[in-house]
Formats: C-alpha cells, sequence, structure tokens
C-alpha cells in the first residue's frame, strides 16, 4: 500500500512539475501575478509529494518490505537502521529519486528565500526549474522506478553492498547532491536573465549568495567522499581521479570559476556573458556525472548499449537543456551590454585568466574522463586514463592559477601597476622560495615537486599575511578586533585560500614523506616504521550485527612511550561472502598512523599494511576551511542590507 | 576457513615469541621498484584500482610475478612491455603516446592555449570599443 502511495506521489509531483513550468511561464509572459503565484503553489506542492515519495521509499526500508524489488536489491533484514535508510539512495532507481528531491528542496527554498526578487524573474526562475523537475520525475516514472514490485516477494533482501555499509554512505551522497543540484538554480538564474534580457550586478549579487551555498555543499560533500576512500578502502588513498570523482569535480572547477566571475560581473558590471555561460557550463556539467554515473556507461561502453534506456534518455535530456540555454544565450548575446572598461593587468583581468585556467582545468579532467570511452566505442582499442596521466597533466596547470591566485588579492580593480605589485610582493615571493627550497632539506629528502608544491603553499600563505598586515596596520585598536571587524567577503576570501594553501601542503606532504611498508606480522611481532613501532598484540573474533571479524590489536610506541592503539578488522559480510578491510588509524595534525589487515599469509602470519602518512587531515581541513571561507562571504552583510532595502522599497 | 585460521592463531599465540615483522618481499630496493611500477599499472580484476593497491588473489600473483621479473633483471620499461604484449594497454594507468591519443597528451595544453589566447584577444576587442572613463577605482 505505501509503495503504490510513493508511486502516486510521484506521479502528482510530475504533473505539479508541469504546472509550475506553464503557470510561472506564461505568467511572466503575460506579467499576470495570480498565474505567477499559481507557479508559486505547484513548486511547493511539487516538493511536497516528492518528499512524500521520497519519504514512502524511507518507509518501504524501514519496514523491510521486501515486496518491493529496489529493497529486496539493496537492504535486507540483518542491515542496521542507519544503513537501510542510507540504502534508499544505494543504488540507481533511488539515487535519482534523492536527486530529484534535492531538485525540490532547492526549488521551495527558492520559493521561500526569493521575495525580494522581481515577481516575473523569479517566475522564469520556477518555470526553469519546473522543467528540471518534469525531465528527472519523468524519468524516474517511466525508467527507474524504485516502487516496481517484485512477486512473489522475496523472503529476505540481497543487502547492501558491504563497502557502502559506512557512516560516510549515510552524509555523503545528500551533502553532495546538495551541491550538484544546486547549481540548477545558478542555471535557472541565468535562463531567466537571458529571458528577461537584462544582466544587472543585482543579478549577479542574487545568484552570487544560490552558488556560492551550493558551492559549500559540493566542497563539503566531495571533502566527505575523499575522506570515506580514505580510510574504507584500505590503502589509503583519498583521491583516485575515478571517472566518479571526476564527475563531481568537474562541476565544482567550473563553480570555483563561476563564483569568482560574479564576483566581477558583482562589482564591475563586466564580463556578464562569460558569467552566464559559467552557469550554464556548472549545471551541464553536473548533468553530465549524472549522465556517466547512472547510464551504465562507465563500467562498459557495451553495457550502454545491450540496454540503453536509461541513457539514452538522459542523453537526450542532457542535449534538450544544453542545446536549450545555448541557443537561448546565442540569440540574446548581442543584447546584454559589456560593463566597466578595465586594463590587461587588473584584478579583472587576473580573475578572469584563472577563471580560463580553472575551465581548462575542468575541460582536461572531461578529456581525460571521456577519451576511453570514446576510443572503445569507435573500436579503436581499450586504454586506461588514471592517476599518473592526470597528476601529469592538473599540476601543470594549476601552478600558474594558484600564483596569481596571490597576485590577484592585491591587484586594484580596473587598472593595476606590475611594478608596483612586485615591490609589494618581494618579501613574500623571496620568503616563499626560499622556504620551499630549504624546507625539504631539513626534513630530509628534497624532491623538485615537493619543493614546487611547498612554494605554491606559501605563496599563499604569505601573500595572505602581506594582504592582511597592510589592512591590520590601517587600523586602530587591538589587532583582534580589527581582524573580527574586517569585511566578512575579505575573510571569506582569505580564509579559503588559506584552504587551498593547507590542501595543497597536505598533497605535497603525503606524497612526499609518505612512509609504506608491507609486512608478514605473526602475534608478538613488532615492527619500526618511521620513529613508530607497531607491535601486533593479538587478533580475535568479534562479532558484528551482519558479519563477522577479525579484529586485531596492536600498540603503537615512539621511543618506548605508548602512543596508541589500533583494531584494524578483516570483515566477512554474511549475505554478500563479501570480505572487507577496516583500517585503523589514529588522525593526527602531523602524522596519521594507519593500519590495515591484509590476508593471512601462512598459519599464523598475517600480511600488514602499516602506513604513516604525514599532513594527510590537511587535505579535508583546507577544503572545509574553503567551504567556511565560503560561508564567511555570505555573512557579509551587504546580501541582506541590500536586499532588505528592496524588499522595503517594492512594499512602499 | 578464515575462522578455523584464527582459532588456530589464538591457540598458538601465547606460544609464539615476538619477533621484527618481516616485510613481505625480502630486497627493499625491488619492493620499491615494484611499488613504482604497480601504481602505474592495472589491476585487471578491479574496478578501477592499481595494481599496487589492489588486494585482488589475481593482483597478489602479478605482483609476485612483476617481483620475479626484476629479480630476473629486466628493466622497468622490458616488465612494461612484457604486460602491455600480454594485456594490452588497458594495462597502462598512463596511456602511451600514439596517434589515437594524441590528442589525449596534446588536449589539456591546447584549451589552455586556446582559452588564454581567447581571453587576450576579448579583452583587447573589449577595451578598444569601450570608452575611457577616469573614475577611482575602488578597492574591495
Amino acid at each position: 500500500m505505501i509503495p503504490e502511495l510513493g508511486q502516486f506521489a510521484l506521479i502528482l509531483a510530475l504533473l505539479l512539475a508541469a504546472a509550475q513550468s506553464v503557470f510561472s511561464f506564461t505568467g511572466a509572459a503575460r506579467h499576470n501575478e495570480i498565474w505567477m503565484t499559481a507557479g508559486v503553489s505547484s513548486a511547493r506542492g511539487q516538493f511536497f509529494f516528492t518528499g512524500m515519495a521520497f519519504l514512502c521509499l524511507g518507509y518501504a526500508f524501514y519496514a523491510n518490505d521486501f515486496s518491493v524489488l529496489y529493497v529486496a536489491s539493496n537492504s535486507n533484514s540483518a542491515l542496521p537502521l542507519q544503513y537501510r535508510l542510507a540504502a534508499i539512495w544505494g543504488g540507481h532507481e533511488g539515487s535519482m529519486l534523492l536527486w530529484t528531491t534535492t531538485l525540490a528542496l532547492w526549488t521551495v527554498a527558492v520559493t521561500v528565500f526569493s521575495r525580494h526578487l522581481p515577481a516575473v524573474f523569479r517566475a522564469r526562475l520556477l518555470g526553469t526549474m519546473g522543467l528540471i523537475s518534469i525531465g528527472f520525475l519523468a524519468f524516474i516514472l517511466f525508467s527507474s522506478n524504485p516502487f516496481d514490485r517484485l512477486i512473489p516477494a522475496a523472503m529476505d533482501g540481497r543487502d547492501l553492498n558491504p563497502l557502502l555499509q559506512d557512516p560516510g554512505m549515510v552524509f555523503h551522497p545528500p551533502v553532495l547532491y546538495m551541491g550538484y543540484v544546486g547549481f540548477s538554480v545558478a542555471f535557472g538564474f541565468a535562463i531567466a536573465a537571458l529571458l528577461g534580457g537584462e544582466l544587472s550586478p543585482e543579478w549577479a549579487r542574487w545568484t552570487r549568495t544560490w552558488t556560492t551555498v551550493a558551492w559549500m555543499f559540493l566542497t563539503v560533500g566531495i571533502a566527505f567522499g575523499s575522506k570515506w576512500a580514505y580510510y574504507e578502502l584500505g590503502w589509503g588513498g583519498w583521491w583516485f581521479w575515478d571517472a566518479v570523482e571526476n564527475a563531481s569535480f568537474m562541476p565544482w572547477l567550473v563553480g570555483t570559476a563561476l563564483i569568482h566571475s560574479l564576483a566581477v560581473t558583482e562589482k564591475r558590471d563586466a564580463f556578464k556573458l562569460w558569467t552566464v555561460l559559467l552557469a550554464i557550463f556548472a549545471f551541464s556539467l553536473s548533468l553530465l556525472g549524472t549522465f556517466l554515473v547512472r547510464s551504465g556507461v562507465l563500467t562498459s561502453v557495451h553495457a550502454f548499449a545491450t540496454d540503453p534506456k536509461r541513457g539514452l534518455f538522459i542523453l537526450a535530456f542532457l542535449a534538450l537543456v544544453i542545446g536549450g540555454a545555448l541557443t537561448l544565450f546565442a540569440l540574446r548575446a548581442p543584447r546584454v551590454g559589456l560593463g566597466g572598461r578595465f586594463g590587461m593587468v587588473s584584478r579583472e583581468s587576473f580573475l578572469l585568466t584563472n577563471n580560463v585556467i580553472m575551465v581548462a582545468a575542468a575541460g582536461a579532467v572531461m578529456l581525460g574522463t571521456l577519451y576511453p570511452l570514446f576510443l572503445d566505442a569507435l573500436g579503436m582499442g581499450k586504454i586506461s586514463v588514471g592517476p599518473p596521466y592526470f597528476d601529469t597533466v592538473f599540476v601543470p596547470l594549476m601552478m600558474p592559477a594558484i600564483f596569481l591566485m596571490g597576485l590577484a588579492i592585491f591587484a586594484r580593480w580596473k587598472n593595476t601597476e606590475l611594478p608596483a605589485l612586485a615591490i609589494r610582493l618581494k618579501w613574500a615571493f623571496a620568503v616563499s622560495v626560499v622556504t620551499a627550497l630549504i624546507l625539504p632539506l631539513v626534513m630530509g629528502k628534497w624532491t623538485p615537486l615537493i619543493s614546487l608544491g611547498l612554494l605554491m603553499a606559501l605563496w599563499i600563505l604569505t601573500t595572505a599575511v602581506v594582504s592582511l598586515r597592510e589592512r591590520l596596520l590601517k587600523r586602530q585598536g587591538s589587532w583582534l578586533t580589527a581582524l573580527i571587524n574586517l569585511p566578512r567577503a575579505y575573510q571569506g576570501m582569505i580564509v579559503a585560500h588559506l584552504g587551498v594553501a593547507a590542501f595543497i601542503t597536505g598533497v605535497t606532504m603525503v606524497k612526499g614523506y609518505e612512509v609504506e611498508q608491507d609486512l608478514r606480522m605473526s602475534p608478538g611481532d613488532t615492527a619500526q616504521v618511521g620513529s613508530y613501532q607497531f607491535r601486533f598484540d593479538s587478533i580475535h573474533d568479534e562479532p558484528g550485527p551482519n558479519y563477522t571479524a577479525a579484529r586485531a590489536h596492536f600498540s603503537v610506541t615512539r621511543n618506548g612511550n605508548p602512543v596508541t592503539v589500533l583494531e584494524p578488522e578483516k570483515r566477512m559480510y554474511t549475505v554478500q561472502t563479501m570480505p572487507m578491510t577496516e583500517a585503523a588509524i589514529e588522525p593526527g595534525l602531523v602524522n596519521d598512523l594507519y593500519v590495515s589487515l591484509g590476508e593471512p599469509v601462512s598459519n599464523q602470519a598475517w600480511a600488514v599494511r602499516i602506513y604513516i602518512k604525514p599532513f594527510v587531515q590537511w587535505i579535508w581541513a583546507g577544503c572545509l576551511m574553503m567551504a567556511a571561507g565560503g560561508f564567511l562571504a555570505l555573512l557579509d552583510p551587504r546580501y541582506r542590507r541590500r536586499n532588505k532595502d528592496q524588499q522595503e522599497g517594492e512594499k512602499a | 576457513m578464515m575462522k578455523k585460521l584464527m582459532v588456530i592463531l589464538l591457540l598458538l599465540s601465547p606460544l609464539l615469541v615476538g619477533a621484527e615483522a618481516r616485510p613481505l618481499g625480502d630486497d627493499p630496493a625491488i619492493e620499491a621498484r615494484l611499488k613504482s611500477l604497480s601504481q602505474e599499472l592495472r589491476c585487471l580484476v578491479c574496478q578501477n584500482q592499481t595494481l599496487a593497491d589492489s588486494s585482488a588473489p589475481l593482483a597478489e600473483d602479478l605482483r609476485r610475478e612483476i617481483r620475479e621479473l626484476i629479480t630476473k633483471g629486466m628493466t622497468d620499461k622490458e616488465i612494461t612491455d612484457y604486460l602491455v604484449a600480454r594485456y594490452g594497454d588497458f594495462v597502462r594507468y598512463r596511456p602511451p603516446m600514439k596517434p589515437q591519443t594524441a590528442l589525449l597528451w596534446v588536449g589539456p595544453g591546447l584549451l589552455l592555449l586556446a582559452g588564454l589566447g581567447g581571453l587576450w584577444f576579448t579583452l583587447r576587442k573589449r577595451n578598444a570599443q569601450l570608452p575611457d572613463d577616469n573614475e577611482e577605482g575602488e578597492e574591495a
């Protein structure tokens, strides 16, 4: 009964999404307020019923209703409750439902927080988002219905993939989707502006708030996923340039470019077309990512060819959305003005250069991700494009961007003098270079890559320090109050940029100084890894809720002083009889200690992997700082104050 | 089977005398080469994992084989060529430079150059179109 209710709710949601689009667009075209209000109500109704469908599916998982095919394929009665609920998005159908629910959530947020927008503009925005909702709801109903019944019902479910039975599964997908799908709002703003033929600095300010929120979610979501891979996969990698990862990274790169380009449009009314194009691209890449992950094209081009229904649907939808948006863009572009003038060397030009680099980097990631698919589809051979390729290509692309990042925060709008810039930054540059050259020597291993990585991180740090110092010297009162009183937007920028520095430091240090040992250890054995001593004390059976585990006990000491106890596990999940390695990690500011159990190699001995991963936590701390920077920038009073003014103006 | 092993282990553990753990391989130099080599090779039975990171039995076997090849005195290039001859280019995570992969390798550079060139010309054209104004620049 409940699944049928969910099915019914989905159909109603689809109808309401259609109503949302039709009422909104018609209302906007006729300037008819009643129609536009009907559009808003339909959007809220659409959210209500999409949410209801989502809850119905959740209930089916909660109640172990194995007469629902999707539940039977992705859950099991022995699965702990939190994973049963996370299993809602554990497979294709549920992921799509999460996607469209997230979209409905963003839509309803737009209806609530957009009272300051002109009514016609808001109607066009909601109309556009409604079109996207129609696409996804139709996709779910016609090709990926999670409520399909299984008759006769299964006795028990086939269980959630053990890899996914982790707290990461509870948080990572929803947060990531909030980011991914959040770019649909920026897309809607772009389309609404193109339809109206007006791109004002106001438009940029509105768009900026929404884009920054989506970007924050995406940043945190990606960091979450990376951290999860780090502790779950048992070899301590944090990024593999896997197609699924790249699918989220491409919109991130373009989204990052977009929030910077919006800054130029807001401040200087310039490069409006480029900003609109980026907004279109960011969301298109989100859709492309969905297509890549959901069509099955990644596992095999041939799998896609044998069951092309889903893939073709998304592909057609993708073509429609991107094609439609770009056509509209081409039609309206000539009408949009150029905005303020600026010199070839100015903050604007630096920001735009970095924009171009970010987009080129996203293009490179796309090339590497899609190339093997195309070669295979054309019958030109199977190749693998992996980390060695991306590292080789990506790092050189990013280096000039990092350098410009340091310069851009000093450059003035409109025009800036290069020699003056050089004088202001000579100390920052000198300190960065010297430290980057010497520091690796002090740490006992010098390679060009370590030095280069440190140089980039130090350059961001020193330029930020110089910039802060210049600002604080102008102030009266204590440094601390002066620091707190700096504009929020500026604070946000500094925090986010320092986040990039922390991230680069983490990557450089862990790549350069990681210690890894593959050992064969029996209980009682000790191993010296780096300056730490690991003693394999014992191993014993430990029953889990839906698995049995062998849990080892390692005590770690350093110069005879106890440091920590690590208990890595080897789990055997009973339903799918799949072995899983559960690494034990002692995280630290400077070092992570990481132990994972391999296979038993003889009667007593186990293969054991021990890593010391320096500064690896800085990678995720850096990502969180970037997101925190975005949050600080949102607190800037200009977003609220002017919105409020306008609201009052409207009322008057 | 694992359970049985564990029981044996538990029974034996008090009898075992603690010793310094032995590395899985004997020669650290060979292990280092094996690691750098296998980080660029694909585990063929895994979803998307390098040979170095995989714990699949087949990966284990292949690593053992590479270890033997290194011991025989083959160079890294010879070993990679040998594996490519057996499994095709698919086994390499760093695609070789060939006519059909040329675009893959030069593409990113081209994208960047085209982007920067495009930006340069757009800015030049834009500045020619816009009239000069002398307002004070504001600092953010």
